[in-house]
């Protein structure tokens, strides 16, 4: 009797340090994310370090899925860069590139008109209502590098949600169930 | 240890990482380009030039483009990105530039072009400060690769002058 309790005990002890080292293992995956990614956002003094391409706006030069690196210097804004832009009154940024730069003499403020590459008009159809230019706070970021296809994860994971919970789910079995 | 999952695991990561590698690779042999590429603008016409309601002038150019951009493709190179930009200088902004043309160069075999337009985008002033204005005319391009850094550069070319009247 004494050696089938002793046995019971050493299974459940077994279990339980499985379970933990298991929980560190995935405390360590998501924390070593994070610590990436706010490591790019302190490098690349970008609030979003990398966007993911979701229009066909700068086609064919960027494609739906794929994915760029910004970065926020100081160095001024030139034309014909790509930078990524917030406009008042829209949740989502835009990536287009400059055609206009206007840059005060006295205070350095800059004025930018931007463009979709494959579009046929500059970008004053979509900025807020009365707005000509844009000014350096709505610029989040400018384009330095590019991956193609990457993002074409997030962008299913975003439209189908269904996906997004069936990986989610099968990553977390697989954590749950795998063994050393 | 050596289950089905453990095996597939090791070779999406392997194949990932040399994935990785060989786009790193790709992009940094972009540095092993020097490309010598060269261009030349001709002002044929000032075909009007005017001052708007609010004040701002405006100007139509017709233009000669000539360049020869071969040397900037490599193997990483997906496309280039090519535009003419009119630059000057006004009491009130130290810079303006103002893009009158552009164009997306797909391949090597187009990149070696001479194109005859009027300026695409509006040439118009932050004021009026266009009335016998010296400016320059600059050829920017912006390299893009099918992975990695992204590249600009640009030609400046000097001396050309708006006319003193309206017409």
């Amino acid at each position: 009797m004494e050696w089938i309790r002793e046995s019971v005990d050493s299974i459940k002890s077994i279990q339980f340090r499985q379970t933990l080292s298991q929980a560190v293992n995935l405390g360590l995956i998501l924390t070593s994310a994070l610590i990436i990614w706010k490591g790019l956002i302190c490098i690349t003094g970008s609030e979003s370090p990398v966007v993911v391409v979701l229009s066909e706006s700068m086609e064919p030069g960027f494609q739906r899925g794929d994915i760029l690196f910004l970065h926020m210097s100081k160095d001024p804004i030139r034309a014909g860069e790509i930078i990524v832009f917030n406009v008042d009154g829209h949740d989502i940024p835009i990536v287009h590139r400059v055609i206009k730069v206007h840059e005060r003499q006295d205070t350095g403020e800059v004025y930018i008109l931007t463009k979709g590459d494959n579009n046929h008009e500059d970008d004053r159809v979509l900025y807020a209502q009365g707005q000509h230019w844009l000014q350096r706070h709505h610029v989040m970021g400018r384009a330095v590098g590019f991956l193609p296809y990457v993002g074409w994860m997030t962008i299913i994971m975003t439209e189908k949600p269904v996906i997004k919970y069936i990986i989610i789910g099968a990553l977390g079995l697989l954590v749950i169930t795998s063994k050393d | 240890m050596h289950s089905f999952g453990y095996r597939a695991n090791a070779l999406i990561t392997l194949g990932v990482t040399v994935l990785a590698l060989m786009c790193a690779m790709a992009s940094l042999s972009d540095n092993l380009n020097f490309p010598t590429p060269s261009a030349q603008v001709q002002v044929l016409n000032v075909n009007w030039f005017q001052k708007q309601r609010n004040g701002n002038e405006e100007v139509s150019l017709t233009l000669n483009i000539s360049a020869d951009l071969q040397s900037l493709f490599t193997w990483n190179t997906k496309q280039v990105f090519v535009f003419l930009a009119a630059e000057y200088e006004t009491p009130k902004n130290s810079l303006n530039q103002v893009s009158l043309w552009d164009g997306i160069i797909p391949s090597k075999e187009h990149a070696k072009f001479l194109i005859h337009a009027t300026n695409k985008y509006r040439f118009i002033d932050q004021g009026s400060n266009l009335q016998g204005k010296e400016f320059n005319l600059t050829l920017h391009w912006h390299v893009m690769p099918k992975t990695g850094k992204m590249f600009a550069d640009k030609i400046v070319m000097t001396g050309y002058r708006l006319p003193e009247e309206y017409r």
